[in-house]
């Protein structure tokens, strides 16, 4: 048991005061940014929630939200289960394993602008190898640059190259944790490998299922550098994330009100379903 | 139910074994009748651990056959062998239901829904776990779990032979006891032939009707618990069976008689033609201290209860003795005799008296 | 079984692929990248590699990079451990609180917090230093270090503890010489990560930096110069990105599977 013991605030003292200078002050310019109206100069005017409202009812926002949500659904629909898969088929013991885990973990090791032009280069449509592939051998018409699909199919595959490894890694530590005895205990109760799968290993898995769930939900509804480098939101608005909206609003034509209140808005929705998925994933644990 | 046979059994877990030391399990010959109570009793890397995984089917063996009831089943898997396996960690499905976990092998069997319902609960019955079958099995204590994973082996009436592998390691002492006495009640209900996997000489010695002792992958001795204590065929089991275990004492061998200390000991019988170092084998049960015999003096007392262990000096051997009543005090002077039908004589470990008729 | 590690040979290959075709990149005369496909360097050149030793404002980019990522690996350990090691052991007011507040960190999207960390750092004077930038990468990297770190600790036994008080150890030497050993695997992943996080991040490191702390990846867009896209260049530049990855994630490999199986959330 845990004892109780105040003098503990000593040694989280420290992580406090970094975290707070690092989060709290910035949070209360964005908040006090977010009610004002500026004309520049430094002059700032009292506005109320009226950010807030314009933006609730922009369509652009809109927009930009629905993309953002879509994305980070197919993002998870294919990263997950294509991750559980790939754990499960992985070998338990044995030299590949070392290999197997650091050639799949290298993508997470790239800075995000190289994977945004590292597929950039793949993809180009005449010389690039995926573009090439595309065009030339199989005769598709494909240029992300121009087609909308194509970016999006484009992005969504830069993900699932770059970030499917975070949720193997994870599922293959679930599995490995678990004790040779329940493979044998279940050949010897005659379950087939479904049963094996369902009463076994994803119960196992459920605890690091959850961190992945939730690193791969907030680190898709953030991801900004690779799809600006890729295709800078476009062909028009067509890969424009809230993300990069924010970005564009933020630095691009310096509004400060609305970038704040976005902000709040966008770090609001990753927080409650952040908490949402938390709350479902380990709602039957205390019993 | 089913005999089980083991001839030539050999094991090495490398692909090219070169000498005997490759070797987990050297030559084992065995036969266990049906319905049986047996212990495999030894210390870790002993390789009892790896002669249960090739009965249950995990492991083939690199030699040799195991039949059951004279089938041949060397090359089967565990499903299609009918047996069943308790392990050293309770193995439950913990989003199962306790229910559920006990009818998992029989609805993967493919059994219908009343008779896994009349099996299920008429094992919970005799497991007194009636009373949580409706319960998630990850929230019970770990005995109830050890519990439920030796139901899901008993639920089944197809099982040729019940395996527990160190079944008890996990559980608390204090309920330890309890849950050995229900597997005894249970082998007794069921009459189904099993094996019990052990380091701890209380637990095999109170389960089984015979105890296999292994050592180094051989088997040492096979005999009853009685059999064991009385007359260790080796002075492995001499030492590993018995709290405290044997006095293993050198001694020299001339005249077809043997010396200790220069004194001539008399053993349970003839001694058999050999060579080898040998030792006088003696329990401290059958030393008694007196007024004849080898001279000694008491270095060491300790009072365990019902009887004290005395540790007593022969020149520079010390030889252990178990005394009911008073003990002597230390440093005393005193002459130990052992009984002679209980010394016996040990040719590199293994027995080299000839049992008096 | 065969058939089954046909899935990882599989997907490592696709996760090669991409790699490939940049270092192949990298060997190429912009000439040859320009004028048509080829699927190895049919004239092979060093010339972007040399261009990149041999020019100050790309080495020192890199060199840059590497420092603030070092300082940023060195203080989230450093202040992590003593958070760690008080979530792991003792109840205290707010501690739930606090855990869950640590982590929403790690959730905050950059993109939100570009514009006020640069008000911040330039006010305090740290606009363009390294360590405005290891600072700055704290925010989500504290909370995971935390959080790794919190679970090994938690599979170290309290006895432990309680032993050295008993065996005359004051806290520091018990906690350096007896606590740290015992958790080495924890620090080794934990550092991984924060290492990880630090690298590949860009837009808060090219926000707060101008020329004297400037990444390598910022400094990637020069690139796209007057002339158009130098992409030999770029490739170069970018397979140069991968290498401490690569040697950071070697000396971790066998404890990465182990690192988050232990996390709690």
């Amino acid at each position: 048991m845990k004892t109780q013991n105040q003098k503990a605030w000593f040694f989280v003292l420290p992580v406090l005061l970094l975290v707070a200078f690092n989060a709290l002050i910035p949070m209360m310019t964005v908040v006090n940014y977010s009610v004002q109206e500026t004309f520049g100069n430094n002059v700032f005017f009292w506005h109320g929630v009226g950010w807030f409202e314009d933006l609730l009812n922009s369509e652009r926002f809109h927009a930009a939200l629905g993309r953002q949500i879509l994305f980070t659904t197919i993002i998870l629909l294919i990263e997950i289960p294509l991750g559980i898969v790939i754990a499960l088929a992985m070998p338990r013991k044995g030299i590949w394993v070392p290999v197997c885990l650091v050639l799949m973990a290298l993508p997470m090791l790239i800075p995000w602008n190289v994977v945004g032009a590292m597929w950039n280069i793949f993809t180009l449509p005449d010389i690039g190898l995926l573009g090439y592939l595309m065009n030339t051998t199989l005769g598709i018409d494909y240029d992300m640059t121009q087609d909308p699909f194509a970016a999006w199919v484009t992005i969504v595959t830069m993900d699932v190259w770059h970030w499917t490894s975070l949720v193997v890694l994870l599922c293959y530590a679930g599995l490995v944790s678990i004790p040779d005895a329940y493979y044998q205990a279940a050949k010897i109760d005659g379950a087939s490998s479904w049963s094996v799968f369902r009463y076994i290993q994803l119960p196992k898995m459920k605890q690091v299922l959850t961190i992945a769930i939730l690193l791969r939900f907030m680190d898709s509804f953030n991801i900004y550098t690779e799809v600006f480098v890729m295709t800078g939101g476009g062909p028009g608005n067509s890969t424009t994330f809230l993300s990069i909206d924010l970005v564009k609003i933020a630095l691009g034509q310096f509004d400060l009100g609305p970038a704040a209140a976005m902000s709040l808005i966008y770090f609001a929705i990753t927080l409650l379903v952040s908490w949402l998925f938390y709350t479902l994933m380990t709602k039957d644990d205390g019993k | 139910m089913a005999k089980i046979t083991l001839s030539d059994l050999k094991h090495s877990y490398y692909d090219n074994p070169k000498g005997p030391d490759d070797y987990a399990l050297k030559e084992i010959d065995l036969e266990w009748s049906d319905g049986g109570a047996y212990a495999l009793l030894g210390p870790s890397g002993c390789g009892k651990s790896t002669l249960l995984n090739i009965i249950s089917g995990l492991l083939t063996p690199s030699n040799g056959k195991i039949l059951f009831d004279d089938k041949d089943v060397t090359h089967l898997p565990p499903n299609q062998r009918n047996i069943a396996q308790v392990f050293q960690f309770p193995v439950i499905y913990d989003t199962m239901t306790v229910f559920d976990n006990l009818a998992f092998p029989l609805r993967n069997r493919g059994v219908d829904e009343t008779t896994v319902n009349t099996r299920v609960m008429a094992i919970a019955e005799m497991l007194e776990v009636t009373d949580m079958m409706g319960k998630k099995a990850a929230g019970l204590s770990p005995d109830n779990k050890q519990k439920i994973s030796m139901g899901r082996g008993l639920v089944r009436d197809d099982v040729n032979v019940v395996m527990f592998d160190e079944p008890l390691t996990v559980i608390d002492p204090h309920l330890k006891w309890k849950l050995r006495s229900k597997l005894k009640e249970l082998h007794q209900k069921v009459r189904a032939t099993m094996i019990y996997v052990t380091h701890d000489q209380t637990e095999a010695l109170t389960f089984a009707d015979q105890v296999v002792v292994m050592q180094d992958g051989e088997i040492v001795q096979i005999g009853t618990p009685v059999e064991l204590f009385e007359r260790p065929a080796h002075t492995f089991v001499g030492h590993f069976i018995g709290s405290p275990g044997m006095n293993v004492l050198p001694c020299e061998v001339r005249d077809g008689g043997a010396f200790f200390e220069n004194t001539l000991i008399t053993l349970e019988g003839e001694i058999e033609q050999g060579t080898g170092t040998a030792q006088i084998g003696v329990r401290p049960e059958f030393v008694t201290l007196g007024d004849h015999g080898l001279p000694a003096f008491v270095h060491k007392v300790s009072d365990v209860g019902r009887h004290a262990v005395v540790e007593a000096k022969v020149g520079h051997e010390t030889v252990k003795a178990i005394i009911e009543g008073e003990a002597p005090l230390q440093g005393a002077a005193t002459h130990l005799s052992f009984d002679p039908s209980k010394t016996r004589l040990y040719r590199d470990g293994w027995i080299a008296t000839r049992a008096a008729e | 079984m065969r058939k089954r590690s046909l899935i990882p040979i599989l997907y490592i290959l696709f996760l090669m692929l991409p790699i490939y075709w940049l270092i192949a990149m990298s060997f190429k005369t912009t000439n040859e990248i320009l004028s048509g496909f080829s699927l190895f360097p049919q004239t092979f050149t060093w010339d972007n590699y040399i261009t990149i030793f041999t020019d100050p404002s790309w080495y020192w980019a890199y060199v840059n990079s590497i420092i603030y990522v070092s300082l940023n690996t060195v203080i989230s350990i450093c202040v992590a451990l003593p958070a760690a090691y008080a979530f792991s052991r003792y109840r205290f007011l707010g501690d739930k609180t606090l855990f869950f507040w640590l982590l929403t960190n790690r959730m905050a999207p950059a993109a939100v917090f570009v514009l006020p960390f640069f008000q911040l750092y330039s006010a305090v004077g740290l606009f363009d230093t390294h360590i405005a930038v290891a600072l700055a990468h704290c925010l989500f990297n504290i909370p995971l270090a935390v959080w790794i770190l919190e679970g090994f600790m938690s599979g170290v036994p309290k006895e432990l503890d309680e032993t050295a008080y008993i065996d005359g150890y004051s806290f520091p030497r018990f906690f350096i010489t007896i606590f740290l050993p015992a958790i080495k695997a924890g620090v080794g992943v934990a550092a991984f990560f924060c290492f990880m996080f630090s690298w590949v991040e860009l837009l808060l490191a090219k926000n707060l930096t101008a020329v004297y702390a400037k990444p390598i990846a910022a400094e990637m867009t020069k690139t796209a110069s007057s002339a158009g896209y130098e992409l030999g260049l770029l490739a170069a530049a970018g397979t140069l990105t991968i290498i401490p990855g690569a040697i950071v994630i070697y000396f971790v490999r066998n404890y990465i599977a182990k690192g988050f199986a232990l996390g709690r959330v």
